[in-house]
Protein backbone atom coordinates (compact mmCIF):
# COMPACT_ATOMS: atom_id res chain seq x y z
CA UNK A 1 0.00 0.00 0.00
CA UNK A 2 1.31 3.60 -1.01
CA UNK A 3 1.43 6.29 1.61
CA UNK A 4 -1.45 8.97 0.91
CA UNK A 5 -0.24 11.67 -1.22
CA UNK A 6 -0.38 14.50 1.59
CA UNK A 7 -2.25 17.29 0.28
CA UNK A 8 -2.83 20.08 3.03
CA UNK A 9 0.11 22.38 3.37
CA UNK A 10 1.78 20.63 0.59
CA UNK A 11 1.75 24.12 -0.91
CA UNK A 12 3.74 26.74 -0.02
CA UNK A 13 2.30 29.86 2.09
CA UNK A 14 3.86 32.24 -0.43
CA UNK A 15 2.04 31.08 -3.74
CA UNK A 16 -1.26 30.31 -1.89
CA UNK A 17 -1.30 34.37 -0.82
CA UNK A 18 -1.15 35.13 -4.35
CA UNK A 19 -4.68 35.36 -6.57
CA UNK A 20 -4.67 34.41 -10.23
CA UNK A 21 -4.89 37.10 -12.55
CA UNK A 22 -8.10 38.61 -13.20
CA UNK A 23 -7.16 38.41 -16.42
CA UNK A 24 -7.22 34.24 -16.64
CA UNK A 25 -11.19 34.88 -16.19
CA UNK A 26 -11.86 37.09 -19.33
CA UNK A 27 -9.54 34.29 -21.16
CA UNK A 28 -11.56 31.60 -20.06
CA UNK A 29 -14.76 33.76 -20.67
CA UNK A 30 -14.41 35.08 -24.40
CA UNK A 31 -11.92 31.63 -25.38
CA UNK A 32 -15.17 29.72 -25.33
CA UNK A 33 -17.28 31.93 -28.04
CA UNK A 34 -17.53 32.51 -31.06
CA UNK A 35 -17.64 35.85 -33.14
CA UNK A 36 -15.64 37.82 -30.59
CA UNK A 37 -13.48 40.61 -31.45
CA UNK A 38 -10.92 41.04 -29.18
CA UNK A 39 -9.37 44.22 -27.61
CA UNK A 40 -8.46 41.92 -24.56
CA UNK A 41 -4.91 40.96 -26.60
CA UNK A 42 -1.60 42.59 -24.48
CA UNK A 43 0.72 41.94 -28.06
CA UNK A 44 1.45 43.25 -31.12
CA UNK A 45 -0.56 42.06 -33.71
CA UNK A 46 1.99 42.11 -35.90
CA UNK A 47 4.28 38.80 -37.04
CA UNK A 48 8.06 39.15 -36.46
CA UNK A 49 9.21 40.95 -39.20
CA UNK A 50 10.42 38.39 -42.03
CA UNK A 51 14.23 39.29 -41.53
CA UNK A 52 14.58 38.11 -37.65
CA UNK A 53 12.87 35.31 -38.29
CA UNK A 54 15.11 34.21 -41.08
CA UNK A 55 17.98 35.15 -38.72
CA UNK A 56 17.13 33.17 -36.03
CA UNK A 57 16.60 29.77 -38.58
CA UNK A 58 20.00 30.77 -40.04
CA UNK A 59 21.53 30.37 -37.14
CA UNK A 60 19.62 27.11 -35.94
CA UNK A 61 20.73 25.83 -39.69
CA UNK A 62 24.42 27.01 -39.00
CA UNK A 63 24.10 24.81 -35.84
CA UNK A 64 23.63 27.10 -32.83
CA UNK A 65 22.14 25.32 -30.75
CA UNK A 66 24.06 24.81 -27.43
CA UNK A 67 23.56 27.31 -24.13
CA UNK A 68 24.71 30.43 -24.48
CA UNK A 69 27.07 32.57 -21.37
CA UNK A 70 24.68 32.68 -19.00
CA UNK A 71 24.52 36.91 -19.60
CA UNK A 72 23.61 36.02 -23.35
CA UNK A 73 25.91 36.33 -26.28
CA UNK A 74 28.22 39.42 -26.33
CA UNK A 75 27.61 40.10 -29.41
CA UNK A 76 23.47 40.60 -28.71
CA UNK A 77 24.84 42.64 -25.35
CA UNK A 78 26.99 45.10 -27.67
CA UNK A 79 24.39 46.02 -29.91
CA UNK A 80 21.95 46.44 -26.75
CA UNK A 81 24.08 48.84 -25.01
CA UNK A 82 24.91 50.60 -28.78
CA UNK A 83 20.85 50.46 -29.31
CA UNK A 84 20.06 52.16 -25.25
CA UNK A 85 23.02 54.82 -26.27
CA UNK A 86 21.59 55.07 -29.66
CA UNK A 87 17.91 55.32 -29.08
CA UNK A 88 17.47 56.62 -25.91
CA UNK A 89 20.85 58.00 -24.64
CA UNK A 90 20.96 55.35 -21.71
CA UNK A 91 24.60 53.28 -22.23
CA UNK A 92 25.21 50.45 -20.50
CA UNK A 93 28.75 48.40 -20.58
CA UNK A 94 28.16 45.19 -22.64
CA UNK A 95 29.86 42.79 -19.86
CA UNK A 96 28.66 43.56 -16.71
CA UNK A 97 25.92 46.03 -16.61
CA UNK A 98 23.06 43.70 -19.22
CA UNK A 99 21.76 40.25 -19.04
CA UNK A 100 19.63 38.76 -21.88
CA UNK A 101 16.58 37.40 -20.26
CA UNK A 102 13.78 35.43 -20.62
CA UNK A 103 11.25 38.16 -21.56
CA UNK A 104 11.03 41.52 -19.85
CA UNK A 105 8.99 38.58 -17.20
CA UNK A 106 12.25 37.25 -16.44
CA UNK A 107 13.79 40.54 -15.69
CA UNK A 108 10.98 41.87 -13.59
CA UNK A 109 11.32 38.91 -11.30
CA UNK A 110 15.36 38.73 -10.85
CA UNK A 111 15.22 42.35 -10.77
CA UNK A 112 13.21 42.16 -7.69
CA UNK A 113 14.32 39.24 -5.98
CA UNK A 114 17.90 40.27 -6.12
CA UNK A 115 17.24 43.32 -4.20
CA UNK A 116 14.16 43.16 -1.98
CA UNK A 117 14.27 41.48 1.82
CA UNK A 118 11.39 40.05 3.45
CA UNK A 119 9.45 42.88 4.79
CA UNK A 120 10.48 45.08 2.66
CA UNK A 121 8.05 47.82 0.47
CA UNK A 122 7.91 48.32 -2.54
CA UNK A 123 6.13 50.98 -4.07
CA UNK A 124 3.99 50.09 -7.32
CA UNK A 125 1.89 52.24 -9.58
CA UNK A 126 -1.30 51.25 -10.51
CA UNK A 127 -3.00 50.52 -12.59
CA UNK A 128 -0.09 48.62 -13.39
CA UNK A 129 1.23 45.37 -15.21
CA UNK A 130 -0.44 42.35 -13.02
CA UNK A 131 3.05 41.08 -12.17
CA UNK A 132 4.67 43.17 -10.50
CA UNK A 133 2.67 42.71 -6.76
CA UNK A 134 2.35 38.78 -7.27
CA UNK A 135 6.54 38.91 -8.10
CA UNK A 136 7.16 40.99 -4.97
CA UNK A 137 5.04 39.14 -2.53
CA UNK A 138 6.85 36.22 -3.83
CA UNK A 139 10.00 37.81 -2.72
CA UNK A 140 8.71 38.15 0.83
CA UNK A 141 8.40 41.90 0.04
CA UNK A 142 5.48 44.43 0.78
CA UNK A 143 3.65 45.56 -1.99
CA UNK A 144 2.60 49.12 -2.14
CA UNK A 145 0.08 50.82 -4.41
CA UNK A 146 -0.27 54.46 -5.36
CA UNK A 147 -3.69 55.15 -7.63
CA UNK A 148 -2.84 57.01 -10.28
CA UNK A 149 -5.17 59.74 -11.22
CA UNK A 150 -7.24 60.26 -15.07
CA UNK A 151 -7.21 63.67 -14.12
CA UNK A 152 -3.31 63.62 -14.16
CA UNK A 153 -3.32 61.74 -17.00
CA UNK A 154 -2.28 58.20 -15.01
CA UNK A 155 1.05 59.66 -14.34
CA UNK A 156 1.74 59.54 -10.36
CA UNK A 157 2.99 63.34 -8.56
CA UNK A 158 5.55 63.63 -6.34
CA UNK A 159 2.53 64.33 -3.75
CA UNK A 160 1.28 60.40 -3.90
CA UNK A 161 4.58 59.19 -3.78
CA UNK A 162 6.07 61.02 -0.97
CA UNK A 163 2.56 59.71 0.36
CA UNK A 164 3.38 56.62 -0.09
CA UNK A 165 6.87 55.99 1.55
CA UNK A 166 8.02 55.09 4.85
CA UNK A 167 10.78 53.88 6.31
CA UNK A 168 11.21 50.14 5.09
CA UNK A 169 10.45 51.14 1.53
CA UNK A 170 13.30 49.89 -0.80
CA UNK A 171 12.33 50.80 -4.16
CA UNK A 172 9.42 51.85 -6.64
CA UNK A 173 8.58 50.32 -9.71
CA UNK A 174 7.57 52.28 -12.46
CA UNK A 175 6.38 51.66 -16.06
CA UNK A 176 5.88 54.45 -18.74
CA UNK A 177 4.65 54.18 -21.39
CA UNK A 178 2.20 52.52 -19.46
CA UNK A 179 -0.07 49.32 -19.81
CA UNK A 180 -3.09 49.47 -19.24
CA UNK A 181 -3.02 53.04 -19.41
CA UNK A 182 -0.86 54.23 -22.07
CA UNK A 183 0.41 56.92 -19.83
CA UNK A 184 3.69 58.78 -20.23
CA UNK A 185 5.54 60.66 -18.24
CA UNK A 186 8.38 62.75 -19.73
CA UNK A 187 11.44 64.75 -18.25
CA UNK A 188 9.41 67.55 -16.83
CA UNK A 189 7.04 64.37 -15.25
CA UNK A 190 9.61 62.62 -13.78
CA UNK A 191 12.17 65.23 -12.63
CA UNK A 192 10.41 66.29 -9.52
CA UNK A 193 10.40 62.30 -8.36
CA UNK A 194 14.06 62.34 -7.85
CA UNK A 195 14.35 64.60 -5.04
CA UNK A 196 12.09 62.49 -3.11
CA UNK A 197 14.33 59.39 -4.54
CA UNK A 198 17.57 60.33 -3.65
CA UNK A 199 16.12 61.89 -0.30
CA UNK A 200 14.62 58.32 0.64
CA UNK A 201 17.41 56.41 -0.79
CA UNK A 202 15.20 54.68 -3.16
CA UNK A 203 16.07 52.15 -5.97
CA UNK A 204 13.69 52.60 -9.02
CA UNK A 205 12.61 49.60 -11.44
CA UNK A 206 11.66 51.22 -14.58
CA UNK A 207 10.25 49.00 -16.83
CA UNK A 208 10.30 50.57 -20.16
CA UNK A 209 9.05 47.48 -22.78
CA UNK A 210 6.81 49.91 -24.36
CA UNK A 211 9.89 53.08 -24.90
CA UNK A 212 9.85 52.73 -28.76
CA UNK A 213 5.61 52.90 -28.53
CA UNK A 214 5.96 56.75 -27.71
CA UNK A 215 3.65 58.75 -30.39
CA UNK A 216 4.13 61.91 -29.79
CA UNK A 217 7.49 62.83 -28.05
CA UNK A 218 10.73 60.55 -27.72
CA UNK A 219 10.83 58.06 -24.65
CA UNK A 220 12.95 59.64 -22.01
CA UNK A 221 14.62 57.17 -19.88
CA UNK A 222 14.14 56.96 -15.93
CA UNK A 223 17.94 56.25 -15.84
CA UNK A 224 19.04 59.30 -18.06
CA UNK A 225 18.17 61.71 -15.34
CA UNK A 226 20.76 63.18 -13.76
CA UNK A 227 22.32 60.61 -10.71
CA UNK A 228 19.44 58.13 -11.23
CA UNK A 229 21.49 55.26 -13.28
CA UNK A 230 23.32 54.56 -10.24
CA UNK A 231 19.89 53.59 -8.41
CA UNK A 232 18.46 52.53 -11.89
CA UNK A 233 17.27 48.80 -12.76
CA UNK A 234 15.65 48.83 -16.50
CA UNK A 235 13.95 46.54 -17.81
CA UNK A 236 13.01 46.39 -21.16
CA UNK A 237 12.78 43.17 -24.41
CA UNK A 238 11.89 42.59 -27.70
CA UNK A 239 8.45 41.31 -27.22
CA UNK A 240 6.59 44.69 -27.92
CA UNK A 241 8.86 46.97 -30.26
CA UNK A 242 9.72 44.18 -32.12
CA UNK A 243 6.75 42.17 -32.17
CA UNK A 244 8.53 38.79 -30.68
CA UNK A 245 6.26 38.04 -27.79
CA UNK A 246 6.46 34.23 -28.40
CA UNK A 247 10.41 34.25 -28.44
CA UNK A 248 10.76 35.00 -24.96
CA UNK A 249 13.39 37.51 -24.97
CA UNK A 250 14.26 40.56 -23.20
CA UNK A 251 17.04 42.25 -21.19
CA UNK A 252 18.03 44.20 -17.71
CA UNK A 253 20.40 46.84 -17.07
CA UNK A 254 21.80 48.02 -13.96
CA UNK A 255 24.89 48.85 -12.03
CA UNK A 256 27.38 45.84 -12.30
CA UNK A 257 26.66 45.02 -8.65
CA UNK A 258 23.38 44.48 -9.15
CA UNK A 259 23.62 42.92 -12.46
CA UNK A 260 26.27 40.76 -10.47
CA UNK A 261 23.14 39.64 -8.55
CA UNK A 262 20.54 39.47 -10.66
CA UNK A 263 22.99 36.75 -13.05
CA UNK A 264 23.55 34.67 -9.96
CA UNK A 265 19.51 34.07 -10.02
CA UNK A 266 19.19 33.95 -13.77
CA UNK A 267 22.01 31.46 -13.96
CA UNK A 268 20.61 28.94 -11.43
CA UNK A 269 17.08 29.29 -12.79
CA UNK A 270 17.54 29.99 -16.35
CA UNK A 271 20.92 29.03 -17.39
CA UNK A 272 20.51 31.46 -20.37
CA UNK A 273 18.03 32.75 -22.58
CA UNK A 274 16.88 31.00 -25.34
CA UNK A 275 19.65 30.85 -28.15
CA UNK A 276 17.91 31.14 -31.30
CA UNK A 277 15.87 33.43 -30.09
CA UNK A 278 19.16 35.43 -29.11
CA UNK A 279 20.53 35.22 -32.20
CA UNK A 280 17.09 36.72 -34.07
CA UNK A 281 16.93 39.96 -31.91
CA UNK A 282 20.46 40.35 -32.87
CA UNK A 283 19.19 40.58 -36.77
CA UNK A 284 16.10 42.97 -34.85
CA UNK A 285 18.46 45.16 -33.59
CA UNK A 286 21.32 45.55 -36.10
CA UNK A 287 18.60 46.28 -39.24
CA UNK A 288 15.17 45.90 -37.28
CA UNK A 289 14.53 50.10 -36.93
CA UNK A 290 12.87 50.47 -40.20
CA UNK A 291 10.11 47.93 -39.07
CA UNK A 292 9.92 49.28 -35.86
CA UNK A 293 9.06 52.21 -37.45
CA UNK A 294 6.32 51.17 -39.47
CA UNK A 295 4.50 49.43 -36.24
CA UNK A 296 4.94 52.78 -34.83
CA UNK A 297 3.28 54.49 -37.35
CA UNK A 298 0.22 52.33 -37.74
CA UNK A 299 -0.29 51.66 -33.78
CA UNK A 300 -0.19 56.01 -33.74
CA UNK A 301 -2.67 56.33 -36.39
CA UNK A 302 -5.27 53.45 -34.65
CA UNK A 303 -4.31 55.22 -31.37
CA UNK A 304 -5.63 58.07 -32.55
CA UNK A 305 -8.60 56.66 -34.70
CA UNK A 306 -9.49 54.95 -31.17
CA UNK A 307 -9.64 58.35 -29.06
CA UNK A 308 -11.54 60.19 -31.22
CA UNK A 309 -14.33 57.22 -31.80
CA UNK A 310 -14.81 57.04 -28.18
CA UNK A 311 -15.52 60.56 -28.16
CA UNK A 312 -18.11 60.21 -30.74
CA UNK A 313 -19.87 57.64 -28.50
CA UNK A 314 -20.03 58.76 -25.13
CA UNK A 315 -16.66 57.59 -23.68
CA UNK A 316 -14.48 59.94 -21.86
CA UNK A 317 -10.59 58.39 -22.72
CA UNK A 318 -7.70 60.32 -22.32
CA UNK A 319 -5.15 60.25 -25.56
CA UNK A 320 -2.65 57.27 -24.69
CA UNK A 321 0.45 58.69 -25.22
CA UNK A 322 2.68 55.06 -25.96
CA UNK A 323 2.27 51.68 -25.54
CA UNK A 324 -0.85 50.27 -27.82
CA UNK A 325 -3.82 50.38 -24.88
CA UNK A 326 -6.47 52.92 -24.64
CA UNK A 327 -8.19 53.15 -21.12
CA UNK A 328 -11.27 54.98 -21.86
CA UNK A 329 -13.64 55.52 -18.76
CA UNK A 330 -17.13 53.66 -18.33
CA UNK A 331 -18.25 55.55 -15.38
CA UNK A 332 -20.63 57.51 -17.01
CA UNK A 333 -22.76 54.21 -17.42
CA UNK A 334 -22.88 53.32 -13.90
CA UNK A 335 -21.40 49.73 -14.14
CA UNK A 336 -18.30 48.89 -13.10
CA UNK A 337 -15.66 47.90 -15.10
CA UNK A 338 -16.61 44.16 -14.37
CA UNK A 339 -20.24 44.46 -15.06
CA UNK A 340 -19.60 46.22 -17.83
CA UNK A 341 -16.55 44.31 -19.45
CA UNK A 342 -18.53 41.07 -18.90
CA UNK A 343 -22.10 42.81 -20.52
CA UNK A 344 -20.49 43.90 -23.70
CA UNK A 345 -18.92 40.23 -23.82
CA UNK A 346 -21.73 38.29 -23.67
CA UNK A 347 -24.30 41.11 -25.36
CA UNK A 348 -21.67 42.40 -28.18
CA UNK A 349 -19.00 39.99 -28.53
CA UNK A 350 -16.03 42.21 -27.64
CA UNK A 351 -13.77 41.51 -25.13
CA UNK A 352 -12.09 44.34 -23.24
CA UNK A 353 -10.21 43.56 -19.91
CA UNK A 354 -11.62 45.57 -16.90
CA UNK A 355 -9.84 48.34 -15.67
CA UNK A 356 -10.10 46.83 -11.70
CA UNK A 357 -7.66 43.99 -12.55
CA UNK A 358 -4.55 46.38 -12.99
CA UNK A 359 -4.74 47.29 -9.29
CA UNK A 360 -6.16 50.60 -7.71
CA UNK A 361 -7.00 53.47 -9.86
CA UNK A 362 -8.49 50.55 -12.32
CA UNK A 363 -12.10 50.99 -11.47
CA UNK A 364 -14.41 52.81 -14.01
CA UNK A 365 -12.10 51.95 -16.84
CA UNK A 366 -11.73 49.40 -19.47
CA UNK A 367 -8.49 48.48 -21.45
CA UNK A 368 -8.75 48.19 -24.99
CA UNK A 369 -5.89 46.71 -26.70
CA UNK A 370 -5.75 48.40 -30.03
CA UNK A 371 -3.00 46.18 -31.76
CA UNK A 372 -5.94 44.86 -34.19
CA UNK A 373 -6.92 45.36 -37.59
CA UNK A 374 -8.74 48.45 -38.39
CA UNK A 375 -11.71 46.70 -39.44
CA UNK A 376 -12.02 45.38 -36.11
CA UNK A 377 -11.45 47.85 -34.60
CA UNK A 378 -14.76 49.36 -36.20
CA UNK A 379 -16.62 47.13 -35.91
CA UNK A 380 -15.82 46.76 -32.21
CA UNK A 381 -16.35 50.50 -32.05
CA UNK A 382 -19.91 50.05 -33.29
CA UNK A 383 -20.55 47.22 -30.96
CA UNK A 384 -19.32 49.31 -27.96
CA UNK A 385 -21.54 52.69 -29.29
CA UNK A 386 -24.68 50.50 -29.56
CA UNK A 387 -23.84 48.71 -25.91
CA UNK A 388 -23.41 51.80 -24.20
CA UNK A 389 -26.73 53.77 -26.12
CA UNK A 390 -28.55 50.53 -24.64
CA UNK A 391 -27.27 50.79 -20.85
CA UNK A 392 -27.64 54.44 -20.74
CA UNK A 393 -30.34 55.23 -18.64
CA UNK B 1 4.64 66.90 -50.28
CA UNK B 2 3.68 67.36 -46.94
CA UNK B 3 3.93 64.57 -44.79
CA UNK B 4 0.14 64.37 -43.76
CA UNK B 5 -0.16 64.15 -47.60
CA UNK B 6 2.47 61.07 -47.27
CA UNK B 7 0.37 59.67 -44.45
CA UNK B 8 -2.85 59.77 -46.31
CA UNK B 9 -1.18 58.26 -49.57
CA UNK B 10 0.56 55.32 -47.71
CA UNK B 11 -2.80 54.33 -45.97
CA UNK B 12 -4.92 54.29 -48.81
CA UNK B 13 -2.18 52.83 -51.08
CA UNK B 14 -2.62 49.97 -48.54
CA UNK B 15 -6.52 49.86 -48.10
CA UNK B 16 -8.51 51.60 -50.73
CA UNK B 17 -11.52 51.11 -49.24
CA UNK B 18 -10.83 52.89 -45.76
CA UNK B 19 -13.53 55.61 -45.72
CA UNK B 20 -12.73 59.19 -45.57
CA UNK B 21 -14.19 59.20 -42.27
CA UNK B 22 -11.77 56.53 -40.68
CA UNK B 23 -9.13 58.34 -42.44
CA UNK B 24 -9.48 61.35 -40.99
CA UNK B 25 -9.42 60.21 -37.31
CA UNK B 26 -6.44 57.93 -37.88
CA UNK B 27 -4.45 61.14 -39.32
CA UNK B 28 -5.82 63.58 -36.76
CA UNK B 29 -7.41 65.61 -39.63
CA UNK B 30 -11.05 67.05 -40.05
CA UNK B 31 -12.67 65.21 -43.12
CA UNK B 32 -12.77 68.26 -45.38
CA UNK B 33 -9.01 68.12 -45.42
CA UNK B 34 -8.75 64.90 -46.19
CA UNK B 35 -11.30 64.63 -48.85
CA UNK B 36 -9.15 67.97 -50.08
CA UNK B 37 -6.06 65.92 -50.10
CA UNK B 38 -7.04 63.24 -52.21
CA UNK B 39 -9.06 65.12 -54.31
CA UNK B 40 -5.56 66.94 -55.40
CA UNK B 41 -3.72 63.71 -55.50
CA UNK B 42 -6.39 62.24 -57.52
CA UNK B 43 -6.20 65.47 -59.58
CA UNK B 44 -2.32 65.19 -59.81
CA UNK B 45 -2.67 61.70 -61.19
CA UNK B 46 -0.52 60.24 -58.05
CA UNK B 47 -3.41 58.09 -56.84
CA UNK B 48 -4.13 56.57 -60.32
CA UNK B 49 -7.23 53.88 -59.27
CA UNK B 50 -8.45 52.18 -56.48
CA UNK B 51 -8.01 48.60 -57.15
CA UNK B 52 -8.36 45.76 -55.83
CA UNK B 53 -5.92 42.54 -55.67
CA UNK B 54 -7.74 39.59 -56.37
CA UNK B 55 -6.34 36.27 -56.68
CA UNK B 56 -8.12 34.91 -59.97
CA UNK B 57 -6.81 31.52 -59.42
CA UNK B 58 -9.34 31.33 -56.53
CA UNK B 59 -12.38 31.74 -58.88
CA UNK B 60 -13.74 29.38 -61.40
CA UNK B 61 -15.08 30.54 -63.80
CA UNK B 62 -11.98 32.70 -64.89
CA UNK B 63 -8.41 31.14 -64.56
CA UNK B 64 -7.24 33.24 -67.25
CA UNK B 65 -3.17 32.91 -68.49
CA UNK B 66 -0.82 36.13 -67.76
CA UNK B 67 2.81 36.14 -69.49
CA UNK B 68 5.97 38.27 -69.43
CA UNK B 69 7.00 39.05 -72.41
CA UNK B 70 10.32 40.46 -72.78
CA UNK B 71 11.01 42.71 -76.45
CA UNK B 72 14.17 44.20 -77.64
CA UNK B 73 13.39 47.01 -79.53
CA UNK B 74 15.01 49.71 -81.82
CA UNK B 75 15.03 53.09 -79.98
CA UNK B 76 13.52 55.56 -82.44
CA UNK B 77 15.88 58.67 -83.65
CA UNK B 78 14.24 61.91 -80.88
CA UNK B 79 11.85 59.47 -79.66
CA UNK B 80 13.82 57.19 -78.11
CA UNK B 81 11.51 53.89 -76.57
CA UNK B 82 8.53 56.32 -75.90
CA UNK B 83 6.73 55.86 -78.94
CA UNK B 84 7.19 52.25 -79.69
CA UNK B 85 5.84 51.83 -75.78
CA UNK B 86 2.81 53.90 -76.57
CA UNK B 87 1.79 51.58 -79.13
CA UNK B 88 2.32 48.62 -76.90
CA UNK B 89 0.55 50.06 -74.09
CA UNK B 90 -2.49 51.28 -75.84
CA UNK B 91 -3.39 47.41 -76.31
CA UNK B 92 -5.92 46.80 -73.80
CA UNK B 93 -4.77 43.51 -72.66
CA UNK B 94 -1.71 44.64 -71.49
CA UNK B 95 -1.76 44.45 -68.18
CA UNK B 96 1.60 46.87 -67.58
CA UNK B 97 4.53 48.05 -69.25
CA UNK B 98 8.49 48.87 -68.20
CA UNK B 99 11.37 50.27 -69.39
CA UNK B 100 13.96 47.87 -68.17
CA UNK B 101 17.51 47.95 -68.05
CA UNK B 102 19.59 44.87 -68.97
CA UNK B 103 19.53 42.50 -72.25
CA UNK B 104 16.46 43.32 -73.24
CA UNK B 105 14.86 46.77 -73.38
CA UNK B 106 10.48 46.52 -72.44
CA UNK B 107 9.11 44.22 -70.26
CA UNK B 108 5.03 43.67 -71.44
CA UNK B 109 2.67 42.08 -68.85
CA UNK B 110 -0.24 40.78 -70.96
CA UNK B 111 -3.59 39.07 -69.32
CA UNK B 112 -5.63 36.62 -71.57
CA UNK B 113 -7.91 34.09 -71.47
CA UNK B 114 -5.67 31.38 -72.95
CA UNK B 115 -2.25 30.59 -74.29
CA UNK B 116 -3.27 30.84 -77.89
CA UNK B 117 -5.10 34.45 -77.41
CA UNK B 118 -1.58 35.13 -76.03
CA UNK B 119 0.35 33.51 -78.66
CA UNK B 120 -1.44 35.66 -81.20
CA UNK B 121 -0.79 38.84 -79.93
CA UNK B 122 2.83 38.03 -79.52
CA UNK B 123 2.71 36.83 -82.98
CA UNK B 124 0.15 38.99 -84.47
CA UNK B 125 0.35 42.66 -82.89
CA UNK B 126 3.72 42.23 -80.84
CA UNK B 127 5.99 41.02 -83.13
CA UNK B 128 4.81 43.02 -85.70
CA UNK B 129 5.85 46.08 -84.92
CA UNK B 130 8.56 47.48 -87.08
CA UNK B 131 10.91 48.87 -84.14
CA UNK B 132 10.25 44.66 -82.78
CA UNK B 133 13.54 43.26 -82.96
CA UNK B 134 13.02 39.83 -81.08
CA UNK B 135 10.50 38.39 -78.18
CA UNK B 136 10.77 36.24 -75.58
CA UNK B 137 7.33 34.77 -73.72
CA UNK B 138 7.00 33.57 -70.43
CA UNK B 139 4.18 31.91 -69.08
CA UNK B 140 3.29 32.72 -65.42
CA UNK B 141 2.85 29.31 -63.79
CA UNK B 142 1.93 30.48 -59.94
CA UNK B 143 1.45 34.03 -58.06
CA UNK B 144 3.29 34.01 -54.70
CA UNK B 145 3.52 37.30 -53.94
CA UNK B 146 1.84 40.40 -56.00
CA UNK B 147 1.70 44.17 -54.89
CA UNK B 148 3.53 43.68 -52.10
CA UNK B 149 0.52 40.89 -51.27
CA UNK B 150 1.12 37.49 -50.21
CA UNK B 151 -1.29 34.63 -52.37
CA UNK B 152 -1.86 31.32 -50.54
CA UNK B 153 -3.35 31.45 -47.49
CA UNK B 154 -0.09 33.65 -45.76
CA UNK B 155 0.00 35.18 -42.39
CA UNK B 156 -3.24 36.68 -42.36
CA UNK B 157 -4.94 34.65 -39.29
CA UNK B 158 -4.32 35.68 -36.07
CA UNK B 159 -2.90 33.39 -33.80
CA UNK B 160 -2.43 35.22 -30.65
CA UNK B 161 -4.53 34.09 -27.61
CA UNK B 162 -7.83 36.36 -27.44
CA UNK B 163 -7.09 38.17 -24.10
CA UNK B 164 -3.38 38.37 -22.40
CA UNK B 165 -1.86 40.38 -20.15
C1 LIG C 1 4.41 46.47 -18.83
C2 LIG C 1 4.85 45.13 -19.25
N1 LIG C 1 6.00 44.64 -18.78
C3 LIG C 1 6.43 43.42 -19.12
C4 LIG C 1 5.70 42.60 -19.97
C5 LIG C 1 6.23 41.24 -20.29
O1 LIG C 1 6.91 41.24 -21.48
P1 LIG C 1 7.81 40.02 -21.98
O2 LIG C 1 7.07 39.42 -23.12
O3 LIG C 1 9.08 40.65 -22.43
O4 LIG C 1 8.00 39.08 -20.86
C6 LIG C 1 4.51 43.07 -20.49
C7 LIG C 1 3.69 42.21 -21.38
O5 LIG C 1 2.51 42.37 -21.56
C8 LIG C 1 4.07 44.36 -20.13
O6 LIG C 1 2.91 44.85 -20.60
Amino acid sequence: MTTPVRKKGRLSEAVQNIQPSGIRRFFDMASTMDNVISLGVGEPDFVTPWKVREASIDSMERGYTAYTANPGIIELREEISSYLSRQFSTPYDPENEIIVTVGASEAIDIAIRSTVNPGEEVVIIEPGFVSYAPIVSLAGGKPVSIGTKKENEFKVTKEELEAAITSNTKAIMLCFPNNPTGAVMTKEDLDPLVEIIEKNDLLVLSDEIYAELSYDQKHYSFARLPGMKERTILISGFSKAFAMTGWRLGFVCAPADITAAMLKIHQYAMMCASTPAQYGALEALRSGQDDVERMVTSYKQRRNYMVKSFAEIGLSCHVPGGAFYAFPSIEETGMDSNAFAEGLLHEERVAVVPGNVFGEGGEGHIRCSYATSMESLETAIERIGRFIKKHSS
Amino acid sequence: MEEHELEILRLVEENGRLDIATIAKMVDRTEEEVQTVLNKLEKENIILSYAAVVDWSKVNEREGVTAMIDVKVTPQRGVGFDEVAERIYRFPEVEALYLVSGAYDLLVVIDGDTMSEIARFVSEKLSALDSVISTTTHFRLKTYKHDGIMFGDGEDDDKRIVVSP
